[in-house]
């Protein structure tokens, strides 16, 4: 492969140049002359025209609040956002809509579970396995309550490759977790989990499964029914869709179960002085006037990404990241963190000797390359492998390896300027 | 556009003339920015004037954020207490000779707000001393 002509190199899938029209985004320069590189996807994606669209076109033509109302407009906004409900269901393969939770982001669909389900089935001593690699939004949620309960909490190693140590998960699972709440895939090191042999052998235990998706539903195909998880996480921000929405999605009887999260409108079928009754599924989790355009925003960036296709979009990030490896190996000093390119998704970590990342990251963004730097909400997960902080470059649909050579000639120019 | 990367901030960065501790210090204290890990310590020693004889800091962090404390140790050595307090975000801008956007502004002012809490004698770092 070489670095003069990778677009021969690398197979796209899809006419990369078309995508990219949908960006308006990506056709903006960061200073004059000095075009867009965006490599932080894995942060938040960029959105396209029909998203912005879909948002606009809702507040131009039907904005109002939801359910309840009879007029025109209310009839029409519900309708928009319950369409927006089942074009995610279906994404995901969910058996019904009505297992499919509107919350705020990944994070808040992680507490909504934490809170609801977790406060009411577990008690002191009681077992929930981890991973090493979680963004805190997996591990946060879980510190509070093992303050609070006094639950116990066990991490999955990631050893040497950046994987998890499947064996080690085997022992923990004997100690009888109750819960065991994983990433897809990771935001750091990029591993795609074996979710679906983790959740298997969950379950072979009576173990209930949280899969976060935050990183796995917008660049691979996810069947909530295949991997056959309790709960699921996601935030549409990542997935081309607005920010402010994010959804969990539940097993319907574990859902029933529950008790509510947030108190409020719409999440009860009737209220009294001193008492209330809670709504049927989904709306007993929503609690007031939910992100009802950022839900359309999220149904038309479902739509996007089907357009497109899920697998192909997955066939693209593999050939990127694949050839993103092999190119930041060429350079001197640059280690990369996670396993080979089989094993992960579009997400590089890195760090280049002698700099910091945030300088790397700084750097970078003067040749117009936009990179993250820190230790990317997965702090635990740094310190496991001894550094405070990486810059990380990840990809997307819209990215080219004619993007992946410009960040190598920026990280050549980083180097000149700490030589 | 590398201006950023003055020649004083780079210099500073791989040759710190004030990296270390003091042992005994009259003043020592440390601090971390969540963001990005930096992490900084600051010690001091005074002389029978009660100005700083002596000025040292430790850590690891980011060119902007360890040059900066470089130039701030430099800086502070004859002054008073009085003096450390009354410093702010731009006297650090004007040692930098370089503009910063809210992101690196913290990793800048990292040192001085380490600096201030420990004049100050505070249990905790505070924003509001760099604002
Ligand atoms: C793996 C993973 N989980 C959870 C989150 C949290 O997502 P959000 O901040 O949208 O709630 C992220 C976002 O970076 C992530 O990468």
């Amino acid at each position: 492969m070489t670095a003069s002509n990778p677009m021969s190199a690398i197979n796209i899938p899809f006419d990369i140049e078309h995508i990219r029209a949908d960006f308006p985004v990506l056709n903006r320069e960061v200073r004059p002359g000095l075009p867009l590189v965006y490599l932080d996807s894995t942060a938040s994606s960029q959105k396209p025209e029909a998203v912005i669209e879909a948002m606009n076109g809702f507040y131009r033509c039907c904005n109002a609040n939801i359910h309840r109302g009879v007029h025109t407009l209310a009839e029409e906004a519900t309708a928009a956002y319950e369409g927006a409900r089942a074009r995610v269901a279906r994404f995901i393969n969910a058996p019904s809509a009505r297992q499919v939770i509107f919350t705020r982001n990944a994070t808040e669909a992680i507490n909504l579970v934490a809170y609801a389900w977790g406060r009411a089935n577990l008690s002191a001593g009681d077992v929930v396995i981890l991973t090493e690699m979680e963004h805190h939004a997996n591990l946060v949620p879980w510190h509070i309550l093992a303050t609070e309960k006094n639950i116990r909490l066990e991490f999955i190693p990631v050893n040497e490759a950046g994987l998890l140590d499947l064996d080690e998960y085997r022992r923990l699972l004997t100690l009888g977790p109750k819960l065991v709440s994983f990433t897809h895939m990771s935001n750091v090191l990029g591993t795609i989990t074996p979710a679906e042999e983790i959740i298997r052998q969950a379950k072979a235990v009576g173990a209930v499964t949280l899969v976060d998706g935050a990183q796995s539903v917008p660049h691979f195909a996810v069947n909530v029914q295949s991997l056959g998880c309790d709960f699921l996480a996601f935030s549409s921000h990542k997935m081309c869709g607005p920010t402010g929405i994010g959804v969990l999605y539940g097993g319907k009887e574990i859902l029933e179960a529950m008790p509510p999260f947030m108190g409020g409108g719409d999440m009860i079928k009737s209220v009294h002085l001193r008492s209330f009754t809670p709504n049927a599924l989904p709306y007993k989790f929503e609690a007031g006037t939910p992100a009802i355009a950022e839900a359309v925003g999220l149904g038309a960036a479902v739509d996007y990404l089907s357009r497109i296709g899920m697998d192909a979009i997955a066939a693209h990030e593999q050939a990127m990241i694949a050839y993103a490896l092999e190119r930041l190996e060429e350079v001197p000093g640059v280690k990369v963190y996670g396993p080979s390119a089989q094993h992960k998704g579009g997400v590089a970590a890195f760090s280049l000797a002698g700099v910091h990342p945030h300088d790397i990251a700084q750097i970078l963004d003067e040749g117009g390359v936009a990179v993250r730097a820190g230790h990317h909400c997965a702090q635990p997960l740094h310190e496991k492998l001894g550094i405070p902080a990486t810059a990380r470059a990840s990809f997307y649909l819209y990215n080219t390896p004619a993007e992946v050579d410009k960040l190598i000639e920026g990280l050549y120019r980083v180097k000149k300027v700490f030589s | 556009m590398d201006d950023f990367y003055r020649e004083v901030i780079i210099d500073r960065y791989k040759n710190p003339q004030f990296r270390g501790t003091l042992d005994p210090h009259d003043i020592s204290f440390q601090d971390d920015n969540p963001l990005c890990g930096d992490h900084i310590q600051v010690d001091l020693r005074l002389g029978a004037d009660g100005r700083v004889a002596e000025a040292t800091f430790d850590g690891h962090g980011c060119a902007i954020s360890q040059a900066s404390a470089d130039l701030l140790m430099e800086s502070v050595i004859g002054k008073s207490l009085n003096d450390i307090k009354q410093l702010t975000r731009d006297d650090i801008l004007q040692l930098l000779g370089i503009d910063l956007g809210p992101v690196r502004l913290k990793c800048a002012l990292l040192s001085l707000k380490v600096l201030k809490a420990g004049v100050y004698g505070l249990k905790a770092a505070s924003d509001d001393l760099v604002d």
